[in-house]
């Protein structure tokens, strides 16, 4: 159906457009809303929006190494490596002088950097350089670039140390990238899978988010029964109920974590009670800690609050008599929970699915501490390259893919059940 | 259709307590005839809703057994008792639009999908909702979310439908309307109902007989002029319609009618023995205010006067609020015929039949 619509302009009674004396009696409430929000607008920006932004930028940086070195990299990239085994004298030289003239702690950053393409790079170039040095002060001029490096170290005529500046050359390089995802550059710059002991990455990834899907899984299954009794009980039990199910946020991670280790380790107390029982012997003590069942069991009661709360909200305004309602209709109360009372808690399930989810996949210290060799995901690598290694770049590309799995997730969810389904409160 | 000897429905000698405490409902006697549209009504608490809640199988009963069509039902579970019911906020299933909550319970009785969809529609077009299937419940008004729900618990043929308070969340315009409605549609399709509410006029509008409830007990069960002209206790009086009470002593009893003088001394009623059984029992008179006369030339049998303390005019009728043997909340309506010219502060002579009076408990 056609709707006309008026061409002419309402007016206000004193004659001003109804529109621009609408807009000018809102501004003051607009600049007065924006000026409230102000202060955590930019705290947010400060603190949230930067530190993102400049991980990002960190996964994919590169241009210290370019800094230290341009003129090597630039003849570099000359080298014709079909035809020439090694690359040709100009590399060499360029790299004497920047060696020769450049400033020590810079030089130390890159050698870190490079140590991480090839592990011996640090002890070669500070090898050479010492010999570099020497020479320069001697004054000679070297007739071979190529022979002094060569003589100095025999190192130097493997090219295998030399295609590794490949994945250095550019400002801008995915490597980090790769790198976290088990892959490198080969000598022609193609991406290829790393060393089989060096790969550990992909497992990593697999078991976090098998891990995560799990704890999501087990808190569903345990949380759903007691946000449905925390929703139905009397207010004087649901209020007790309550606080059993908050209490664990009232109780540091730490403290948590620990007891966990207490209760599953092998003479623990769980074992203990097993074996006094009978039900296993003395030397059949169950290993459930420091392994993959450790990091289930320690995470799931962890993050069970933050399933049965979501659940509990949604719940609680599901009003009872829907249940006696399709009862009365002639649903037995199994088709009646199914049909009539789990659609309705979905909003519940998504946002407490979710919320478990996306915690998971980038928990830390729970795994780290009882996961041992077999239960650390993701967040461990992280720390020990940020910690450890001092591997920036590649610590922001582990947590930038973290966060583009999270967004993929968020993204999925949102076409499957639809954002608007989410209730957390 | 009063008659009890074939009842579809039958509470025998029915107990409950929650708390094994205090008595919710306590010996209730209730048949009810097929076809027959019976009101519980009764204050909050009175435990209407108790017993319709037993009868539709979510709560059991303490003693005493609930018959349907002869069989009794305690140990048939809610879902097997194909008995419809509208809840008091229709219940009706937000995920589902209006045509999937109609073919909800059609769906759960494994009915092919051609005879479920005829069978919603029907339905539809019988609450007038005719193009609202595929509307989800919030996109309705109250009204016709009330509609839905009444379908709903129509639409499988159940062998009797329960109204628990239905009209409770609507404006009064529309309860009205919506009391009519009901009481079409069961005249048309002929299904026994048993309603619950605590409002006397929807009570009286709609029903064949009302269970006037009170403290878990039926006080009065019969025809709605029967209970507002011929209430058996005084609490039936005061609960249905408007009701001028005076307390008084038996002083004489004669047949069915007796003789009460007035507490302070105003003087003797002639009333009807009703709820009163010996001389000096104490007693409280029931007289309907439409059935005082103050005309001048009064006939009746009781003969007094009131001091006019305030009069309210409302159109059709005036309503004057007297002061009449001591009680100053006496009630008269007076047909506005244009003759009536008195003010407040004057007084006026009141008769009344001694028919009217009914002496009840006190």
């Amino acid at each position: 159906m056609e709707v006309p619509i008026s061409t002419a302009e309402l007016l206000t009674t004193d004659g001003i457009p109804l529109k621009q004396s609408l807009r000018k009696a809102e501004r003051r409430n607009k600049l007065r809303a924006f000026l409230l929000v102000f202060p955590l607008l930019l705290f947010i920006f400060v603190t949230f929006v930067m530190p993102i932004g400049d991980m990002l930028l960190r996964s994919v940086d590169d241009s210290q190494i370019n800094s230290v070195f341009p003129n090597t990299f630039d003849e570099y990239k000359n080298w014709d490596k079909g035809a020439d085994e090694l690359p040709p004298e100009e590399v060499y030289k360029s790299l004497f002088f920047e060696l020769a003239n450049g400033d020590k702690r810079q030089i130390g950053k890159a050698l870190t950097r490079m140590n991480y393409a090839k592990s011996g790079w640090k002890s070669l170039i500070k090898k050479t350089t010492r010999e570099i040095k020497k020479i320069v002060k001697k004054g000679e001029e070297p007739v071979s670039y190529k022979d002094t490096f060569i003589n100095i170290n025999k190192l130097w005529a493997d090219p295998t140390y030399w295609y590794s500046f490949n994945q250095m050359v550019k400002d801008r390089s995915s490597i980090y990238y790769w790198n976290a995802l088990d892959r490198t550059f080969d000598e022609d710059g193609d991406v290829v899978l790393q060393d089989e002991k060096r790969r550990m990455y992909i497992k990593t990834w697999l078991r976090t988010f098998k891990v995560s899907i799990y704890v999501t899984i087990f808190c569903l299954i345990l949380g759903f029964p007691v946000a449905h009794l925390l929703a139905n009980l009397p207010l004087r039990y649901s209020n007790l109920l309550m606080i059993f199910v908050l209490l664990p946020f009232w109780t540091s991670l730490l403290v948590r974590t620990t007891a966990w280790i207490v209760m599953l380790q092998q003479n623990g107390v769980i074992n203990g009670i097993l074996v006094w029982l009978g039900v296993i012997s003395d030397d059949g003590r169950i290993q459930m800690v420091y392994n993959e069942v450790g990091t289930l069991i320690a995470m799931t009661q962890i993050l069970l609050p933050f399933m049965i709360l979501p659940l509990y909200s949604v719940m609680r305004v599901i009003p009872k008599s829907h249940m006696r309602a399709a009862q009365n209709l002639g649903a037995k109360p199994v088709t009646a929970f199914l049909r009539v009372y789990l659609p309705q808690t979905i909003p519940g399930i998504s946002a407490g699915g979710l919320l478990v989810f996306v915690l998971a996949i980038g928990y830390f210290i729970t795994p780290e501490l009882v996961g041992g060799k077999d239960g650390k995901l993701i967040g461990s690598w992280i720390a020990y390259h940020l910690k450890t290694t001092l591997n920036w770049g590649l610590c922001a590309a582990l947590g930038a893919i973290l966060l583009g799995i999270m967004l993929i997730f968020y993204w999925l969810y949102n076409k499957i059940v639809g954002i608007d389904n989410i209730k957390l409160g | 259709m009063n008659d009890t000897s074939q009842s579809f429905v039958k509470f025998e000698k029915i107990d409950k307590s929650y708390d094994g405490e205090v008595l919710v409902v306590k010996n209730l006697n209730l048949d009810i005839a097929k076809g027959e549209f019976v009101t519980m009504l009764g204050p909050s608490g009175s435990g209407k809703t108790t017993t319709l809640m037993m009868l539709a199988g979510f709560e059991t009963p303490t003693n005493g057994e609930i018959f349907l069509d002869t069989k009794p039902i305690s140990k048939i579970p809610p879902y097997e008792r194909e008995i419809g019911m509208v809840f008091q906020n229709y219940a009706l299933f937000p995920h589902m639009t209006v045509a999937e909550n109609l073919s909800f319970p059609l769906e759960v009785r494994k009915i092919s999908k051609p005879d479920i969809k005829e069978k919603v529609q029907k339905a539809l077009d019988m609450v007038e909702l005719g193009n609202f299937g595929t509307r989800f419940p919030a996109q309705l008004s109250g009204g016709q979310q009330q509609r839905v729900a009444l379908a709903r618990a129509l639409v499988f043929e159940p062998r009797l439908v329960l109204m628990d308070e239905p009209l409770g969340a609507l404006d009064k315009n529309l309860r009205e309307q919506m009391q009519y409605e009901i009481k079409h549609i069961h005249d048309r399709i002929g299904i026994t109902v048993v309603y619950v509410t605590h409002d006397q006029s929807e009570a009286l509008t709609m029903s064949n007989r009302i269970a006037v409830f009170n403290d878990g007990v039926v006080q009065q069960l019969s025809t709605p002029n029967i209970l507002y002209e011929k209430p058996e206790n005084s609490f039936v009086a005061k609960f249905i319609g408007e009701n001028n009470t005076l307390n008084g002593v038996v002083k004489e009893v004669n047949g069915s009618s007796c003789t009460v003088e007035l507490d302070g001394g105003f003087g003797m009623v002639k009333a009807l023995k009703i709820n009163v059984n010996e001389v000096g029992e104490k007693t409280q008179l029931s007289i309907r205010p439409e059935r005082v006369s103050i005309d001048n030339s009064a006939s009746g049998s009781n003969n007094f006067s009131g001091k006019i303390e305030e009069l309210i005019y409302l159109g059709d009728h005036i309503r004057a609020r007297l002061d009449v043997c001591g009680n100053n909340e006496f009630i008269v309506k007076v047909p506005n015929e244009g003759s009536f010219n008195h003010k407040e502060g004057d007084e006026l002579k009141l008769s009344w039949n001694s028919e009217d009076v009914r002496a009840l408990d006190l």
